[in-house]
């Protein structure tokens, strides 16, 4: 499989959230805001990446009876990195994203790329496939979190998007307006893959 | 249309002739006297909300129709002119008309095409609307009026506070505050006979439904007071949207059970829940999420009271 096909993958044909419906509870619980929304899935996506390669480096070393608690350590050390570093540098997202960030250890996007991908192939295409699935699941939550964050608050990252007479409609930052956003998002995906299928056999 | 699809027997059968429509039409005229009191009663505003509800849901009809390329045949049953009126009759006299607007194009939207058109979805479309709108704009879902749109609280939310509460003659002619469509019990109450009369509706479901909730509010002390079989049951079955709920929203034939025994259960269930809510929740009513509940519940429902065929045991 070509690297650039591995890349394509994570982010559209088999993106994490919208296909694979994997790492639901972060998807629907920091979604409320386009920046938590790109904080967490930057955040995630750098521990994929290096848990990743790593795995993939260690793959031979690895004993197959204990490789999932291998793997969980593996992870566990990048997620505290990160969990630290964030702490450090950005306090602020830090403090909204919360307990979020230490559960990305048990956040199943990464631990079934390691599972599936990394134990499996190369450095360079486990890295590649970090990149490809990171990026799509932080696409998945940037455009649900937008959408929640437009029609819930009526800003866009923080500015201000809709004229002064828009009243926020609740319900979309609230914990129902994720499930009502994600299934919406979902339904018509499937809704214009199936057309696309239809048209190809026709 | 959609009849040949199911018309699979070789018996002889009759159509008794009852269709969608007529159905339909029949449910909105049993609404038309609550409504035109409403107007009577809050004033000329509530036609206004009341062509918007209507209008819009038939809009949505048209617009989601089209844009899933289905035949646009349905959009003459009735059914959405229905839904529109309900979930129009489901706000306060004061409601913004944006917002009916909005919740009649959800309703549609959410409540009834994701799903797959009417005949599948799981929960009243006009009550996941009314839902939608409560969770979104709590303060303009909350914002009670009276007559002639004058800010006033319902009798539920009096009877919260520990107010003085209205006599139980302008609770049972609807000279009080609350949603358009619950004022008048009385009006309600006859035109749900009526659809009883004319078999749209079981009697069972709105039976069931208000006794369960008069029995409760009578045996249960609310919060805060002490003592069983003190309470008051005719105030209970007389305010908010017990009546409307019951003979409306509840006997919806696409979301309630088919069974007898379910239908029952329905009742008692919706019934429980509203007077658990209206004793000891964080809200003052709580017919629409009783119904919602129950909705969600009636595949179970069904599933564990339908018949068993003859012969198997």
């Amino acid at each position: 499989m070509g690297s650039l096909r591995v890349f394509w993958r994570g982010l559209l044909d088999e993106n994490p959230v919208f296909r694979l419906l994997l790492g639901m509870c972060p998807i629907l619980a920091v979604s409320t805001a386009a920046i938590n929304g790109l904080g967490m899935g930057l955040a995630a996506t750098a521990v994929l990446v290096a848990s990743n390669i790593l795995i993939s480096l260690l793959r031979s070393i690895i004993p197959d009876k204990i490789r999932i608690p291998c793997y969980i350590v593996i992870i566990a050390t990048f997620v505290t990195m990160v969990d630290l570093l964030m702490e450090a540098f950005v306090p602020g997202l830090h403090g909204v994203l919360g307990i979020f960030i230490p559960l990305i250890v048990v956040n199943c996007i990464i631990l079934q790329r390691a599972e599936a991908f990394a134990s499996k192939n190369g450095v360079f295409l486990s890295a590649i496939d970090g990149i490809g699935m990171g990026l799509g699941f932080t696409l998945a939550l940037i455009i649900l979190a937008s959408i929640r964050e437009v029609l819930g608050a009526g800003t866009f990252f923080g500015l201000t998007l809709m004229p002064a007479a828009f009243e926020p409609m609740k319900l979309m930052v609230s914990p129902p307006g994720a499930f009502i956003g994600l299934g919406l998002i979902i339904g018509l995906i499937n809704y214009v893959q199936n057309l696309r299928e239809v048209r190809r056999r026709a | 249309m959609e009849i040949k699809k199911f018309a699979v027997s070789s018996s002889p059968h009759l159509h008794s002739g009852a269709t969608v429509r007529q159905a339909m039409i029949l449910v909105m005229l049993a609404l038309a006297p609550a409504a035109l009191f409403a107007v009577f009663h809050f004033g000329m505003y509530v036609v206004a909300i009341l062509l918007t509800g209507v209008l819009s849901a038939v809009l949505a009809e048209v617009a989601i129709l089209h844009f899933l390329k289905k035949p646009l045949a349905t959009v003459f049953d009735g059914s959405a002119t229905l839904t529109g009126l309900l979930l129009a009759m489901n706000v306060p006299a004061g409601a913004p008309l944006w917002m009916v607007a909005i919740g009649s194009f959800l309703a549609l939207a959410i409540g009834k095409h994701v799903f797959g058109g009417l005949g599948y979805n799981p929960f009243n479309p006009a009550l996941v609307g009314r839902a939608i709108l409560v969770a979104s704009w709590p303060a303009h879902m909350t914002a009670w009026v009276g007559s002639g749109l004058m800010t006033s609280a319902t009798p539920l939310a009096l009877s919260r506070a520990g107010e003085s509460l209205p006599p139980y003659s302008d609770l049972l002619f609807g000279f009080k505050a609350g949603s358009i469509g619950e004022v008048a019990v009385l009006l309600l109450f006859v035109g749900g006979v009526f659809l009883i009369y004319k078999k749209i509706i079981d009697w069972k479901i709105p039976f069931f439904y208000i006794g369960t909730v008069a029995l409760m509010t009578w045996a249960l002390p609310a919060r805060g007071q002490v003592g069983y079989f003190a309470g008051d049951p005719l105030f209970h079955v007389l305010s908010g949207g017990l009546m409307f709920g019951a003979f409306f929203m509840a006997t919806d034939w696409v979301t309630t059970p088919v069974t007898k025994l379910g239908r029952v259960i329905m009742g008692l269930g919706a019934g429980l829940i509203t007077a658990v809510i209206r004793l000891y929740g964080g809200l003052p009513e709580g017919v629409t999420f009783a119904i919602l509940i129950m909705n969600a519940l009636t595949p179970l429902i069904d599933r564990y009271t339908m018949g068993r065929r003859f012969g198997v045991r």
